[in-house]
């Protein structure tokens, strides 16, 4: 299957903040920590109204096993709990903290203590680190593996593909001593032989950083891939490092592949180093309506506004905001917004640059089709959406689509591509939901 | 508050710079040294003719959606190729009521009445074309004479070769310059190859198409006549270039694969063969392009590509 090439399109680079270091804010008068930074089940808060809280504590535990606990960013007093309006249009609580300004440490804040792969990965859950890369998936649960066996690859995330994001890029140039470390746990707990860093060819300083810092460990390669767009999709850069294709509904683990980001890894070995969980995060702060952009760090939960403000304020007045990239990023609908365990940039644009152009006739330049990592057929999914054929949806699979909106970049009439996949996905979603429901009940009328 | 007027919308939020008018822009763009080359070969009634077509086109388009209370569409500026395209297959002397005609054939009825841009099945300017020799056979077939070139009156190369006096045909060089009879921007080759690799190397075309459908002729033709010089004025002569660089090339009527468009590239090299060596017609570029345009979604359908790392449903 080597021959096979994934496509993708050549995005604009605009790594504008790639030399510079992260600047650590101070700590904001207010925090929003909402209970949903990852995907699966909310946390429930532990704390009320009226407690201290102080830097690391933990404030709430994980709502599941597929899930996270998280803890304070700030050393305050609880303010209120109450519920928000997260940006995929959802309510979840978020704890609100006022900061006393002080960023006092926590009672108890002491390394882990790690004895085999078990404990190694209760303490990746104990530290509330999710997937930060972006999708926000417990990172204990990938490495809850109970057959180490079946790692032959640890595949750790470097390309960081969207434009204008060099929160990746400033960790594995400032914290490759973190990274080191992590490696080492990996060969240490999971007993992992083959680790491979997938790092975009445009961020050289990190590749030949990483090279040195490898140069003794034949276990580790750092792979330097061509920058294109989604080369950080996690599917596109499995196939990109190690050759496999994850089949459709399986895991990467089914191909023998464990795949995480380079901070997700680097947070990882810090928390086992020094025991402070995830309470902080380095942003890269840019867009065409940010005056002055840089890489700040700043704690989790902290207003969009805030962290703007520390970076230098706007040139001009912004009219759309992101977190994350302007290729798979979300807009938010103010400034109250707090930054979240996987937001790795905040992105403000201009008004020229905000405008949804209007739809026009499809030319039928094949472009979205011949542009699609996966090999999607756009046009038809578009087609089968409107007439509402589900099954022919299903016979598409649509619900491969990773949403990368390589569709809509390349498309010249600016249609909504990825956009009506969405809708086809969640409509594909409820159709095969209630169509197993219809089996389950038609068993039972037999049975019964 | 100012944040109150934040534009929320999915992404991507970052958009590929290309629209379809700068495409067509390209398209009309890689066309100028073909038009510009047959006014120079055929003389200043070209212009008149191009003018017609393209005039006519660009009126039709803006009417039909007039009265159909449809969003003004002529700024994409398709109807300009088409124009254009259609003027450059016609011979110089055409009466320019008929030029009007079948512009207005060619937008109104195979473009427009399908749906606009990207609907139709058939290539507008090939099927008002077909339309025209069947309606027009006359004036269709009766091409004037290029500038510098004395013999052989008015017959288009395929046509002496069709009867069989192939000591009257112009020289390979002239050929390459477009000193020949024919249709007004079919004659230029040094022109429409320039114009074919600016909208190859500009990403508008791939080559697959018209490597496909010139290779397919080249090699029929040489096995059929066995000798390369005749393949040579196959390829050179009718109407192959301009049908296979702009006519094969054109997004709503052919396949969207690099796969399908070389299923559609040897199939037009094919018919146009069999028309050409045995049938009535001298010339079969036109009807092997609108033949492939009906088979397009079925091609498409064949060479859809299997998406990556799916499982059987």
């Amino acid at each position: 299957m080597a021959f096979l090439k994934l496509p993708g399109v050549r995005v604009p680079h605009r790594k504008n903040t790639a030399d510079m270091p992260a600047i650590r804010m101070p700590a904001p008068a207010e925090v929003c920590i909402p209970m949903s930074m990852h995907i699966g089940a909310p946390a429930k808060p532990v704390v009320k109204p009226g407690d201290t809280v102080k830097v690391g504590q933990l404030i709430a535990e994980a709502g599941g096993f597929v899930s996270s606990p998280i803890h304070s960013s700030v050393s305050g007093t609880v303010k209120k709990i109450e519920d928000v309006l997260t940006s995929s249009g959802g309510y979840v609580p978020a704890i609100f903290i006022a900061s006393d300004g002080k960023s006092e440490i926590a009672d108890g804040i002491t390394p882990p203590v790690i004895t085999d792969s078990d404990s190694f990965a209760a303490a990746v859950r104990n530290s509330g680190i999710v997937g930060l890369g972006g999708a926000g998936f417990p990172t204990s649960v990938k490495l809850a593996v109970k057959d180490l066996s079946k790692i032959e690859h640890v595949v750790v995330n470097g390309a960081e593909c969207e434009p204008y994001i060099t929160s990746d890029t400033r960790t594995m140039i400032d914290r490759t001593s973190d990274i080191v470390e992590g490696v080492a746990l990996l060969e240490k707990w999971l007993g992992a032989k083959s680790i491979i860093f997938g790092v975009e060819s445009n961020k050289k300083k990190a590749i030949d950083v990483l090279r040195a810092a490898f140069s003794g460990d034949d276990r580790v390669t750092v792979k330097s891939l061509p920058p294109i767009y989604p080369q950080g999709g996690e599917k596109v850069l499995i196939y990109n490092t190690v050759g496999r294709i994850v089949p459709e509904g399986k895991l990467p683990l089914d191909v023998g592949v464990v795949i995480l980001n380079v901070t997700t890894l680097a947070s990882i070995a810090a928390y086992v180093r020094t025991g402070m969980p995830l309470v902080e995060k380095c942003i890269t702060v840019d867009g065409s309506a940010v005056k002055e952009p840089k890489n700040v760090i700043a704690p989790i939960g902290t207003s969009l506004k805030d962290v703007f403000e520390f970076a230098g304020g706007f040139r001009c007045e912004p009219k759309k905001v992101l977190y994350g990239g302007p290729m798979m990023g979300i807009s938010v609908p103010d400034l109250e917004q707090p930054v979240l365990k996987m937001t790795n940039a905040i992105i403000a644009m201009d008004s020229a640059e905000s405008e949804v152009p209007e739809e026009k006739p499809c030319i039928r330049c094949g472009s979205c089709i011949n542009h699609c990592p996966l090999h999607l057929d756009p046009p038809a999914i578009g087609k089968a959406y409107k007439l509402g054929d589900t099954e022919a949806l299903e016979k598409l699979k649509v619900n491969l689509c990773m949403e990368c909106g390589v569709c809509s970049y390349s498309c010249p009439a600016r249609r909504h591509i990825v956009q009506r996949n969405k809708l086809a996905k969640a409509e594909l979603r409820r159709f095969q939901t209630e169509r197993a429901e219809r089996k389950k009940k038609e068993e039972e009328n037999k049975n019964g | 508050m100012a944040d109150e007027r934040f534009v929320v919308s999915p992404s991507p939020h970052l958009l590929g710079a290309r629209s379809t008018r700068a495409i067509m822009l390209d398209v009309i763009i890689a066309l100028l040294p073909a038009a510009a080359a047959s006014a120079f070969i055929f003389g200043i009634r070209t212009v008149a003719v191009i003018a017609m077509c393209v005039g006519v086109s660009v009126m039709t388009e803006y009417l039909f959606t007039l009265i159909c209370r449809k969003p003004v569409s002529v700024d994409d500026l398709s109807a300009c190729v088409t124009g254009l395209l259609l003027a450059l297959n016609l011979p110089s002397g055409i009466p320019l009521w008929q030029a009007a005609v079948g512009s207005v054939f060619a937008i109104a009825v195979v473009k427009c009445l399908f749906g606009g841009i990207g609907q139709n099945f058939a290539n507008p300017a090939i099927t008002a074309r077909i339309m025209m020799i069947i309606a027009f056979t006359g004036s269709m077939s009766t091409f004037g004479q290029a500038i510098g070139v004395d013999t052989a009156a008015s017959a288009t190369p395929l046509q002496i070769i069709a009867s069989g006096a192939s000591d009257a045909l112009p020289s390979i060089g002239d050929m390459l310059l477009g000193l020949r009879s024919g249709s007004l921007g079919e004659t230029c080759a040094v022109a429409l190859i320039a114009g074919g690799i600016y909208l190859v190397c500009r990403k508008v075309i791939s080559w697959a198409t018209p490597v496909a459908f010139i290779g397919t002729v080249f090699v029929f033709s040489l096995v059929i006549k066995g000798d390369p010089v005749s393949a040579i004025y196959q390829v050179l002569g009718g109407g192959l270039l301009i049908g296979a660089i702009f006519m094969a090339t054109d997004y709503s009527t052919t396949p969207t694969g690099t796969a399908g468009k070389l299923i559609f590239g040897i199939g037009c090299g094919l018919i146009t063969c069999l028309i050409r060596f045995w049938g009535s017609y001298p010339e079969g570029v036109s009807f092997s392009i609108l033949l492939m345009n009906i088979l397009t979604p079925y091609i498409d359908k064949w060479t859809r590509r299997k998406p990556v790392g799916g499982a059987k449903a």
